[in-house]
């Protein structure tokens, strides 16, 4: 198999989608935070919380789709303590949202030690199944990429269309996109500032949480110790990468699926001469890479990283 | 003009910490009338347009707003939101504008709930078209806000508020930013608003427009309200005395002969973002005892030449010469050591730092002088003593020398600069808008020190937007258009006016 075949099998396409899922949803989170004008670097720990709470919900009985809820609800718990700490009391986004994600991976891999204080082999759930659709699954190529993925991934497209939707066209949408930018034009229309950082800071944490879920209940079936890996640092690049768009953060969670499906399947063809280090390494590379392309001329929210105050002007 | 009452603030008060800032003040306003609020800079007037806007909670008094039918109605205070719904537009000195959005975004901006599913955008197209052709302010609906003009911004920022349906504007500053055309422009638009029964009140520094546009004077000092008047009864001397307390001097000048160049272009080149805002192989001489003013529309080259002299920015071609010595490196430093003072246009930004204090800020240019520091590290005893001095010599008010700069006024922050930039005895000061937003007693101030500077043997390159200025500093001027100078052999206002716009006289 070389390269070419790998690029054209749909095998390589419906892993590619598969990777990126849970990065569209983090990439989604992270954007609609940062449009407001927060940046949340609590997205790795909120990933694990996410990934924790939604599997432990299905393994405590719930069903998938309560357990997405639990896993949305501690996002958005978590979310909740960066908004307070980083949107009224103005203090740093970076260390905030750093600690944040100390904090609910901790908590995270506490609640589950403490759970299962016994296990060697971490409880299994069933997961979501890859979807079954008649004709369209059985299509050649986009059946096996498109409509054999479980409900999660096309969830993660559906908000990739509403947070545009949202963002683009609506009220709401341009009152964060306005408080992002200069807080004092949402204050002078007599809009909360706080009201709408804070809105979109639990909002974003929740999808990054979703993000973690598809992990625990969708690529896998039970949670394990560093499973997130790094994915929510991936997502920050991206949504650099993606300009603030939520078309591009697609795009651009897709790119980095696709460099990750590659790598794996180069690692079984070349593996022999090459350390299999390398080809882990690559997408990351290839995401600074794109980043460093991109960003130079990405337009950063204009009130990014800068706390806003009642009265002071 | 009619003589209904649409808005009344009663008795209204407010304190920072120790500082009175409005001590109850009262001011009534008619339907289609045109206030303006005057006064010095710290008198209150922004305060207590703040307390009308819902921006501060007065600490006693209270504000009655007529709604639709006519009845005088108490406002709720302390809320922004109360006052749009109560009919108040508020347009402030710095504006209130997100860049990213577009011009048809920021007007919608709050104007619809929250929870709707879509803008109702072609409904507010049609509103806002509307508006436009009765007021005459213009402005492309679909061009985004960073892109602007700043006098576009500010059609923008009216614009919204009378999408909101105010009844009642407040215009804080509104020229301070304009070129003498475009403020023309703007009381043209506000007269033919108020015709459609809109009050305006406009806050101000200027005594001409004032004079030109409104139809009553209010007039603040310390927080307290001092004097109204009738404008057919005011003239300049009435108004300023009732803002100062006094009759203001005018600044007396005497001529002199110009000595040396201390300053030469030689068509010089310096390439900006766009070719309005080059410098285009231009010409320049300035002489000791000589003020040259460069009079302008914003944005036609002046900051090019004002990063050229200051040196941030490095020619493209042609030549630069200090008391006749060629500059081959552009840096800051050169420039200073070969004799250039800088007074930077944004005094707030680049004139000093707003978290070192005021002692270090009267430093900051010399940190290699030995009085500043030995071995490394700084003599704070004697940064010290020498800022008290300077502060006295340059009457520098605030809380202390101690305290950070940033909590000065203005006029305080620019009299910093002044001592600082004048201490150095610099052979060439580089004056860019010197008085933007200053009253009239710091500018005043500014403008004694540049004459001084002059009688010295100085040169003075002056930079400003505000004419009246340029007229009455300067010793010849030189009109800045599409990156060309031109010098104008007169003194004429409307002659000048029109070089600005670009008519060759």
């Amino acid at each position: 198999m070389d390269i070419l075949q790998i690029l054209i099998s749909d095998s390589f396409w419906a892993a590619a989608l598969r990777i990126a899922t849970p990065l569209i949803f983090g990439v989604l989170g992270a954007l609609i935070c940062e449009k407001s004008g927060v940046l949340n670097l609590g997205i790795e720990g909120i990933f694990a919380a996410g990934a924790m709470a939604g599997w432990m919900a299905v393994w405590l009985g719930a069903g998938l789709w309560g357990g997405l809820l639990v896993a949305a609800l501690v996002g958005g718990f978590f979310g909740l303590i960066h908004a307070i700490l980083t949107v009224p009391l103005g203090l740093s986004q970076h260390v905030s949202g750093l600690g944040v994600t100390m904090l609910a991976t901790s908590v995270s891999y506490f609640t589950y030690r403490t759970a299962l204080p016994q296990v060697s082999s971490p409880p299994k759930i069933v997961p979501f199944q890859p979807l079954d659709i008649p004709v369209l699954s059985d299509l050649p190529f986009v059946g096996p990429v498109l409509f054999q993925q479980t409900a999660m991934t096309w969830l993660a497209l559906v908000m990739v269309a509403l947070v545009w939707w949202v963002l683009n066209r609506t009220p709401l949408g341009l009152a964060i996109r306005a408080v992002g930018d200069n807080p004092d034009a949402v204050d002078a229309q007599g809009l909360s500032v706080y009201g709408l950082r804070i809105g979109a800071v639990v909002a974003g944490s929740a999808l990054m949480a979703l993000g973690g879920a598809f992990l625990t209940m969708s690529a896998f079936d039970s949670f394990f110790f560093g499973m997130v890996n790094g994915r929510g640092w991936i997502c920050i690049a991206l949504v650099i990468f993606a300009s603030w768009r939520p078309g591009k953060a697609l795009l651009g969670a897709l790119l980095f699926g696709a460099f990750d499906a590659f790598q794996v399947r180069l690692q079984t063809e070349v593996g022999a001469f090459v350390p299999s280090q390398i080809f882990l390494m690559a997408p990351y590379v290839l995401s600074i890479f794109a980043l460093v392309i991109v960003a130079r001329r990405a337009e950063y929210p204009g009130a990014l990283l800068k706390p806003w105050f009642k009265g002071q002007r | 003009m009619t003589n209904t009452r649409v808005l009344s603030l009663n008795n209204l008060s407010k304190r920072f910490g120790s500082v009175v800032a409005n001590d109850a003040v009262s001011i009534e306003l008619h339907r289609g009338e045109v206030l303006a609020l005057l006064g010095e800079n710290g008198a209150g007037k922004t305060t207590l347009m703040n307390m009308l806007f819902g921006h501060y909670l007065p600490d006693g008094g209270s504000i009655d707003v007529a709604d639709e039918s006519g009845d005088m109605r108490p406002l709720t205070l302390g809320h922004p939101q109360a006052a749009l719904e109560a009919g108040i537009g508020m347009v402030h000195q710095h504006f209130t504008l997100a860049e990213n959005l577009t011009v048809l975004d920021s007007i919608l901006l709050g104007s619809e709930s929250l929870l709707a599913w879509r803008h109702k955008r072609k409904a507010a197209r049609a509103k806002v078209g509307r508006i436009m052709q009765r007021t005459g302010l213009t402005v492309g609906l679909d061009e985004q806000i960073g892109k602007l003009t700043v006098g576009e911004r500010q059609r923008v920022e009216i614009l919204k508020a009378l999408y909101h349906d105010a009844r009642i504007l407040v215009l804080d500053e509104p020229t301070a930013v304009l070129t003498p055309q475009e403020a023309d422009t703007l009381f043209e638009n506000i007269g033919a608003m108020t015709k459609d029964g809109l009050s305006v009140i406009f806050i101000s520094h200027k005594l001409r427009e004032v004079l030109a546009f409104s139809h009553r004077i209010s007039v603040l000092r310390h927080g307290k309200l001092v004097g109204e008047i009738a404008t057919s009864d005011a003239d300049e001397r009435v108004i300023a005395r009732m803002m100062v307390g006094a009759d203001t001097p005018t600044t007396p000048r005497e001529a002199m002969a110009p000595g040396a160049p201390v300053l030469a272009l030689k068509t010089t080149t310096v390439k900006g973002d766009s070719a309005r805002t080059s410098l285009h192989a231009v010409d320049l001489t300035i002489h000791a005892h000589e003020i040259v003013g460069i009079a302008g529309v914003s944005g036609n080259g002046q900051s090019a030449l004002a990063r050229l002299v200051s040196g941030l920015a490095t020619p493209d071609s042609g030549e630069l010469l200090i008391s006749g010595k060629p500059i081959h490196r552009f840096t800051p430093p050169v420039m200073q050591k070969a004799g250039v003072g800088r007074i930077p246009e944004d005094r707030h930004h680049d004139g000093i730092i707003g978290a070192m204090s005021v002692a270090e800020n009267l430093v900051i240019e010399r940190l290699r002088d030995s009085d500043v520091q030995k071995y490394g590290f700084l003599q704070q005893n004697s940064i010290r003593s020498h800022a008290q001095d300077l502060c006295k010599d340059y009457d520098v008010r605030g809380p202390g020398i101690d305290a950070d700069a940033r909590l000065l006024s203005g006029g305080n922050i620019q009299k910093l600069i002044l001592a600082r930039v004048f201490e150095c005895m610099p052979d060439l000061i580089l004056a860019n808008q010197p008085t933007r937003g200053l009253d009239m007693g710091a500018a005043a101030e500014v403008a004694r020190r540049l004459l001084e500077a002059r009688a010295r043997g100085a040169g003075v390159l002056l930079i400003s937007e505000d004419l009246d200025e340029v007229l009455a500093l300067s010793d010849r001027i030189i009109v800045i258009h599409d990156g060309q100078l031109h010098e104008a052999h007169t003194n004429d206002r409307e002659a000048i006016g029109l070089m600005m716009a670009g008519e060759q006289a």
